[in-house]
C-alpha cells in the first residue's frame, strides 16, 4: 500500500478511530495489528519473513539478556573468590556465547536479506563469468519479490540486538512489543530506520491523541503528500525520459537528467519520511529525523551526515566504529605503522573500514554493480576530501576567503554537483552507460537545445513547469525557514487566518496540482524498492 | 458569582472557536465543490453524450416507456415524436458504449423515482463481457447521482486502473484539466445548456452509407456469462415490477450484428417469455434510407431516421401494449409543448449551424478538416 493512496488514508483513519476508542493499555496491541494487515496488502504470504526476524531476534535477545545477567550475578557471588585473571577470563566466555547467539541471530537474518535481495545478482555475474569462459550454460533466474521494508526492519532489528549484545538496554521481555518495533508500519516503507531506546517509550504507551500532535502530524503528512505528488512524480516523468533514452537525451541532456533527478529524489525520500514521521506524530510516536537540509551541505561528509541519516548512522555506530577498533583491524594498524610507517599505518584501518562500510552502503541501496561503484565513489571523495583539508585550509588563509557568503555558496554548490554527479549512477543502472553518458557532457554539449524548447521534449508541458518552479522555490524556502527550528512551530505563532490559508493552500496545491491519477503514472517511492 | 462569571465566558469562548473553526470548514468544503465544479467537463459543445445521464433528474418523472442502452438508442429513437405522432411519454436513459451492467443499475435507479410500463433495451452491449474504457465508464457513470446503486455501478464497471474513490469525489479525477480549462468550463459551472431532448441526442446532418462489409469471423460467438447474468437482472426486474420487457436491436449497421448473436436473442426472448424486435430486419417497412437517414455511414440514425423509427415503434407500442396517449391530458401537455418547442429550435438551430459551418460545430460533429 503505497502511501500517497486514498487506500491508505482511510486505513489511517480507521487506525485512529480505534485507536481512539480503546482503553489505553490495548493501544499498542491495535497497532501491532493494524502494522501486519498493513502488511497483508503487500503479500500475506511475505509475513513470514518479518515475522522470524521478530521472533528470532527476540529469541537471540532473551538469551543475551539471559547470559548477561547469570555473568553478573555470578561475578557478584564471586567477588571476593575470584582473581582478576578468573574474573577476566570468565568474562570472555560469557561474551563468546553471547556472541555465538548474535551471530548466529544476524546470520539468519541478513542471510534471509542477503539471498532474496542478491541472489539474481550472483547469478548475472556467474552468468557473466561462464559466457566470457565461452560456456552455453547459464543459471536461471530466481526472480525472488522483495518483502515490504525488509531492507529497513532487518536493519533496525539487528541494531537493537547489537545494544543488547553492548548491553546498552536490557532486551524486551514481550515479543509482541519487539514485534511491534519491527513491524510499526510507517517505517516500512522508506525508514527512518529508528532505535529501540528512542522508541520504547512512546511505542508501547498508548499515549492519547492530543490536538497538537494530530495537527502537527497532520501537516507534516500534508507536505510530505505535496513534496511526493506536486514535484517528486511529476518531475520523474522528465527524469524517465531523459534516462530511458539515451541515444536521444546526451550533453546538456545529463546535467538536466542529474539536476532533475536530484530534486526527485529529495521530494520522494524526504515526502516519504514526512509521512512516516508525521503518522508516528499523532501517536505520539517520535520518529528520529532522516534529513537536516541535505542539499546546504558545504562538503560530501557533512552531505552524509544530513542525508538518510538513519542509515548512515547506522553503519557508523554498528559496523564503521566495531570494525576499526576490531582486533584484527588494531593489529593491521600495529603491523602498518611498523612496516610502511606512522602515515599510512594510521590510515590503512579507517580507509579499509571506509571501503568496507561504503561498499555495503552501495550494495544496500541495489543488487547492481553500478550500486557498489556508487558507493566506492562516495568514499573515495570523502577520504581524498578528508586528505586535502590542510591545503583547502592554506587555501583558505592565503585567499581570506574563509567564511564568506560567495565562499560557503561555491561550497554548497560544489557539493550538490558533486553528490549529482555520483547519483547518476542510480539513474542509468549501468556503470559502462554512466560513464559514457558522463563523457557526452563534452563530446556532445548542445546548450542551445535548451533554448530551442528541449525542456518541453522531457515529456512535462509548460503548465507543469508553471507548477513545479514556485513548488521548488517552496521547498527551498521552508529549508532555509526549517534553519531557525521548526516551521510548523513558526507558523503556529502565525495569526489563525494566515495558518489556515497555509494549510488549505498546501492542500488544494496537492489536490489539484498533484501528479497521481489516471493518466499519471502511480510509482512507487523511489526507496520502497529497498 | 464570579466562578459562574468565568465559566460562562470559558464556555462563550469556545463556542467562538467552534463556530470559527465551523466555519472554516465549511468555507474550504464549499471552495473544493466549487472547484469539483469548474474541473469536471461540462459536455455542452464537444462531447455532449456525457450530458445524458444526468439530465434525467431535472425532469417531471412520469414516462410510460424508458429505454436503456447505449447509442443506438440515444440516436435512433425521438421520444418528441413518439409524443407527436402517440402522445407517449418516454425518456431514454442511454449513454455512450453503456454496458449491460450499467443498463441494469440505470434501470433499477430509474426505478426508484417511477415506474413505466414498458422498458426497451438495446442488446447490442451484450458482446461486452468485461469493463471496456475509462473514458465510456465517466459518461456513462459520472452523470448519475451518488446513491448506493451508484456505487453498485461504479464496482461492476472500474477497470483494474481505476480508483472507486475518483467516482465518489470526481476532483480525484479531474484534477489535472486545471491546464486545460475553457470558456466553457466557467461559464457551465454552476448549470448546463441541455442538450438532448429526453434523451434523444438530435443530429440532422447526413453522411450515407457507401459500404456495408461483412463482420469478420469470430473464435466464439457466445455472450459471455457475465452479459447474460445482467439480462437475467434486467428481466428479473422487470417482472417483478410488473413491467414489459421488450428487447430490440436497433437498425445500426456498425457494430455488425452477427447472425449468431440474433439467435442466442431469439432463444433468449422465447425462454424467457420475451419480445425480441431486430429493426435490421425491418428497415425497408420502417423506410429507412442509408443514403440519408445517417449521419456517420450507418453507425448511428440522423434526425429523419430516428423520426422514422420512433414512427414505427410507436405504433407498435400503441397497438400492441397499449401505451396511453397523453396528449389530451393538460398536465402533460404543458410538459410536453416546452420539448416540443426547444426540439424544433434546436433543429432549426442545427440546419443553420450546417448552413454556416458545414458541420454541427456546436453538437459534437468533428470538422471535417480533422
Amino acid at each position: 500500500m503505497l502511501f500517497t493512496t486514498s487506500r491508505f488514508i482511510f486505513f489511517l483513519l480507521g487506525v485512529i478511530l480505534i485507536y481512539q476508542l480503546l482503553p489505553q493499555k490495548f493501544r499498542w496491541i491495535w497497532l501491532l495489528l493494524a502494522s501486519y494487515i498493513f502488511y497483508c496488502f503487500s503479500g500475506i504470504k511475505h509475513l513470514i519473513y518479518i515475522t522470524v526476524t521478530s521472533l528470532s531476534t527476540y529469541l537471540a535477545s532473551i538469551m543475551l539478556d539471559k547470559l548477561q545477567k547469570e555473568q553478573a550475578s555470578y561475578l557478584k557471588e564471586n567477588k571476593e573468590s575470584l582473581s582478576r585473571e578468573e574474573r577476566k577470563a570468565y568474562k570472555a566466555a560469557m561474551k563468546s556465547r553471547q556472541r555465538r547467539w548474535l551471530v548466529l541471530c544476524m546470520l539468519l537474518n541478513f542471510g534471509i536479506l542477503a539471498v532474496l535481495k542478491y541472489t539474481d545478482f550472483m547469478i548475472a555475474n556467474i552468468n557473466g563469468i561462464l559466457d566470457i569462459a565461452g560456456s552455453k550454460r547459464q543459471l536461471a533466474f530466481m526472480n525472488f519479490v522483495l518483502p515490504l521494508g525488509i531492507s529497513f526492519y532487518t536493519f533496525q532489528t539487528m541494531g537493537y540486538l547489537i545494544d543488547v549484545y553492548r548491553e546498552k538496554y536490557p532486551a524486551e521481555k514481550n515479543p509482541f512489543k519487539l514485534a511491534l518495533f519491527t513491524s510499526f508500519f510507517p517505517q516500512l516503507i522508506q525508514g527512518p530506520i529508528n532505535r529501540f531506546d528512542e522508541l520504547k517509550e512512546s511505542l508501547f504507551a498508548g499515549r492519547k491523541l492530543t490536538i497538537n500532535n494530530v495537527s502537527f502530524g497532520t501537516q507534516r503528512i500534508l507536505w510530505g503528500f505535496f513534496k511526493k505528488l506536486v514535484i517528486a512524480d511529476r518531475l520523474l516523468v522528465a527524469v524517465s525520459t531523459i534516462i530511458h533514452n539515451t541515444d536521444e537525451y546526451q550533453g546538456v541532456y545529463v546535467l538536466v537528467g542529474m539536476f532533475f533527478y536530484a530534486i526527485t529524489l529529495y521530494a520522494d525520500f524526504t515526502g516519504g519520511i514526512d509521512i512516516a514521521i508525521g503518522v508516528a506524530e499523532i501517536f505520539g510516536i517520535p520518529f528520529r529525523e532522516n534529513f537536516e537540509r541535505p542539499f546546504f551541505s558545504k562538503s560530501i561528509a557533512e552531505y552524509w551526515r544530513r542525508w538518510h541519516i538513519s542509515l548512515s548512522s547506522w553503519f557508523r555506530d554498528y559496523m564503521f566504529y566495531p570494525i576499526s577498533v576490531s582486533k584484527p583491524m588494531l593489529d593491521l594498524s600495529k603491523f602498518c605503522r611498523k612496516h610502511v610507517g606512522d602515515w599510512l599505518g594510521k590510515r590503512i584501518p579507517i580507509y579499509l573500514a571506509s571501503i568496507i562500510v561504503w561498499f555495503t552502503t552501495g550494495i544496500w541501496h541495489g543488487a547492481a554493480w553500478n550500486f557498489v561503484v556508487w558507493g566506492l565513489l562516495n568514499c573515495l571523495v570523502i577520504l581524498v576530501s578528508q586528505e586535502c583539508t590542510p591545503l583547502y585550509e592554506k587555501f583558505h588563509n592565503r585567499l581570506k576567503v574563509g567564511n564568506s557568503f560567495w565562499y560557503r555558496m561555491f561550497q554548497v554548490l560544489r557539493t550538490f554537483w558533486l553528490m549529482s554527479f555520483l547519483r547518476t549512477l542510480d539513474c542509468y543502472q549501468n556503470v559502462g552507460l554512466t560513464f559514457k553518458m558522463y563523457s557526452t557532457i563534452i563530446t556532445r554539449f548542445n546548450l542551445m537545445e535548451l533554448f530551442r524548447g528541449g525542456l518541453m521534449k522531457l515529456g512535462l508541458t509548460r503548465y507543469d513547469y508553471i507548477v513545479l518552479v514556485p513548488a521548488v522555490c517552496l521547498l527551498l524556502l521552508v529549508s532555509l525557514t526549517g534553519r531557525k527550528g521548526s516551521v510548523r512551530k513558526q507558523l503556529s505563532a502565525k495569526p489563525v487566518m494566515v495558518r489556515y490559508l497555509v494549510y488549505f493552500a498546501i492542500f488544494l496545491a496537492v489536490l489539484i496540482l498533484g501528479a497521481y491519477g489516471v493518466g499519471y503514472d502511480s510509482s512507487q517511492f523511489i526507496y520502497s524498492r529497498f | 458569582m464570579k466562578v459562574k462569571r468565568i465559566m460562562s465566558k470559558l464556555k462563550f469562548l469556545m463556542h467562538k472557536k467552534f463556530l470559527a473553526n465551523l466555519a472554516a470548514v465549511s468555507i474550504a468544503l464549499l471552495i473544493i465543490i466549487l472547484l469539483q465544479s469548474l474541473l469536471m467537463p461540462k459536455y455542452v459543445t464537444a462531447i455532449p453524450e456525457g450530458n445524458l445521464v444526468r439530465e434525467y433528474y431535472d425532469e417531471v418523472k412520469k414516462h410510460d416507456l424508458i429505454f436503456i442502452g447505449d447509442c443506438e438508442v440515444f440516436s435512433n429513437f425521438s421520444p418528441v415524436t413518439l409524443w407527436e405522432k402517440y402522445g407517449i411519454t418516454s425518456y431514454i436513459r442511454g449513454s455512450a458504449q453503456q454496458l449491460v451492467w450499467q443498463s441494469y443499475y440505470l434501470l433499477k435507479e430509474t426505478l426508484t423515482y417511477e415506474k413505466p410500463k414498458v422498458v426497451v433495451f438495446n442488446v447490442l452491449a451484450l458482446k461486452y463481457n468485461e469493463p471496456q474504457k475509462e473514458a465510456y465508464n465517466r459518461l456513462t457513470l459520472d452523470g448519475m447521482k451518488l446513491s448506493p446503486i451508484k456505487l453498485e455501478a461504479v464496482k461492476a464497471s472500474k477497470m483494474e486502473d481505476e480508483s472507486f474513490i475518483s467516482y465518489v469525489f470526481p476532483i480525484l479525477r479531474y484534477h489535472s484539466r486545471w491546464s486545460e480549462l475553457t470558456a466553457e468550463d466557467f461559464k457551465y459551472i454552476f448549470k448546463r445548456d441541455t442538450v438532448s431532448h429526453n434523451g434523444f441526442l438530435m443530429r440532422v446532418d447526413v453522411k450515407p452509407v457507401t459500404t456495408v462489409p461483412e463482420g469478420r469471423k469470430l473464435a466464439d460467438y457466445q455472450f459471455g456469462e457475465n452479459s447474460y447474468a445482467y439480462l437475467d437482472k434486467i428481466t428479473k426486474l422487470c417482472k417483478d415490477n410488473g413491467i414489459e420487457l421488450i428487447l430490440i436491436k436497433s437498425p445500426s449497421i456498425y457494430p455488425y450484428w452477427y447472425k449468431e448473436w440474433d439467435e442466442q436473442m431469439v432463444a433468449y426472448a422465447e425462454k424467457n417469455n420475451l419480445r425480441y424486435i431486430n429493426f435490421l430486419d425491418l428497415t425497408d417497412e420502417i423506410g429507412i434510407d442509408y443514403s440519408t437517414d445517417t449521419y456517420d455511414a450507418g453507425l448511428h440514425l440522423n434526425l429523419s431516421g430516428a423520426e422514422k423509427l420512433s414512427d414505427y415503434f410507436g405504433r407498435i407500442l400503441k397497438d400492441e401494449y397499449g401505451l396511453e396517449d397523453h396528449r389530451n391530458d393538460e398536465e402533460y401537455r404543458q410538459i410536453w409543448e416546452k420539448k416540443v418547442d426547444f426540439y424544433y429550435a434546436m433543429k432549426e438551430d442545427q440546419y443553420r449551424e450546417l448552413k454556416e459551418y458545414g458541420y454541427l460545430k456546436s453538437y459534437g460533429a468533428a470538422s471535417p478538416d480533422n
